[in-house]
């Protein structure tokens, strides 16, 4: 890379501006024709800055290396604009053809420039490929970065949305588990179910596992690991909504649940845990007459 | 040195832990406990440990061989108030403390005392 064809491209970026901006834009809109008015207004506006901030950076030189502090307003620029796509619900083709689409305008340019030198021609091309392309994988990068962020947090949304603690009653609280357990997802349960132990000073926690599809070992292993911590503050668990096949797995796969209070459902286990505080609980005649009443109304 | 306050109350002995636990302190406190507990011969020791933000295995065996050692003495042991972060590391650890009694507060923990208290001492009318 001679500093000769730096200056080229330079020199090419600083002359033809205008007419590559053009270009540029005319074959973007091509491409995504179906944006709204306002989208191709930030096409055009994101376009110009990014023109600006390569003149900018191919003045200051080094072509080969976009980690150095003369790119660093470009690549702040595309991660910002990558960043955005990414959220405002652009495919992943979209946001790097933004980029790659300028190779084309340029080439264009660099053509009618140099076409008459075969040497400095291939040379400014080459550079210029490189670069485009080297700034096309940083758009991907920071557009997969944003996706990426995006899953995460709506798995945190939807790890915390799924385990609810609920009082069923003074000093009693219930854990209706639903869908599969992981490692993760056990910790923030036990967390939450410790924590709200903790507030609401219930001596019995009901853990019920109707909604979980399959248990292993690993899943017994996390619930006795809550009930032994739920022991250890002071507060009662036991598990209810054990289904057949569930009790049939767990019994295969030979894990010890003997030293934990198990019910089949968990009406059993709010009984138990009602019996076990010095409740209890007897049926009256005018509870099952108002029920009477109830349906005669309908 | 600083020592960790044993308080007597009635038939009981409560210990309150308010500073960090290091090893040092924990012995000694073992050591003061043992000695109050034959002294004012009581008959239970309530250990509060919601001030307690962090444990090792060690202070979680030191749990365990308090509540042992008491036991050996005549004295039953209630720990109360763990915080759930302390809990979650103790199972960690594979420390439950299964000997161990536990209750959510000091108000609780007296009461389970108490309760532990009758039980043994209906089971001593019993036999005889």
């Amino acid at each position: 890379m001679t500093p000769k064809s730096n200056n080229q491209l330079a020199e090419i970026l600083a002359s033809k501006d205008q007419e590559i901006t053009a270009h540029w834009l005319e074959l973007q809109a091509k491409s995504t024709g179906r944006r709204s008015a306002a989208e191709q207004q930030e096409t055009i506006r994101d376009s110009r800055d990014f023109m600006d901030a390569l003149k900018g950076a191919v003045a200051k030189g080094q072509l080969d290396d976009i980690g150095t502090p003369a790119w660093a307003p470009m690549r702040e620029l595309l991660n910002g604009l990558s960043a955005r796509r990414a959220k405002g619900g652009y495919s992943p083709t979209e946001t790097a053809s933004f980029v790659f689409s300028l190779k084309e305008p340029i080439f264009a340019a660099i053509h009618k420039e140099t076409g008459k030198n075969p040497d400095v021609f291939m040379n400014a091309l080459w550079q210029t490929t490189t670069l485009i392309d080297s700034l096309g994988l940083l758009t991907m990068d920071a557009y997969q970065r944003t996706r990426e962020e995006v899953i995460n947090r709506q798995q945190q949304e939807l790890m915390e949305l799924s385990t609810p603690v609920v009082r069923l009653w003074d000093n009693i609280l219930a854990l209706p588990l639903i869908g599969t357990l992981d490692s993760s997802r056990t910790q923030v349960v036990m967390q939450n179910l410790l924590e709200a132990i903790v507030q609401t000073r219930s001596d019995f926690a009901i853990i019920d596992i109707t909604g979980v599809p399959v248990v292993d070992t690993l899943v017994a292993q996390h619930l006795l690991k809550t009930v032994a911590a739920a022991r250890l503050m002071g507060a009662d668990c036991l598990i209810s909504g054990i289904r057949p096949q569930i009790a049939q797995t767990i019994i295969h796969l030979g894990v010890d649940l003997s030293e934990v209070t198990t019910k089949a459902t968990l009406a059993d286990a709010f009984a138990a845990a009602l019996k076990r505080g010095g409740n209890s609980v007897t049926r009256n005649g005018k509870a099952s007459d108002s029920r009477a009443n109830d349906s005669r109304e309908k | 040195m600083d020592r960790i306050p044993i308080l007597k109350m009635g038939d009981f002995l409560l210990v309150s832990i308010q500073v960090d636990m290091h090893d040092r302190l924990a012995l000694t406190l073992q050591d003061d406990l043992t000695s109050q507990i034959v002294r004012h011969r009581a008959r239970g020791v309530l250990i509060d440990i919601s001030a307690l933000e962090m444990v090792d295995s060690f202070i979680g065996r030191m749990l365990g061989t308090i509540a042992s050692m008491a036991l050996l003495l005549d004295a039953e042991t209630v720990v109360v108030g763990m915080q759930p972060s302390v809990a979650i590391t103790l199972v960690e650890l594979g420390l439950s403390l299964r000997g161990i009694r536990t209750a959510l507060d000091v108000e609780k923990g007296m009461a389970t005392l108490q309760a532990a208290l009758l039980k043994r001492e209906d089971a001593i009318d019993a036999a005889s």
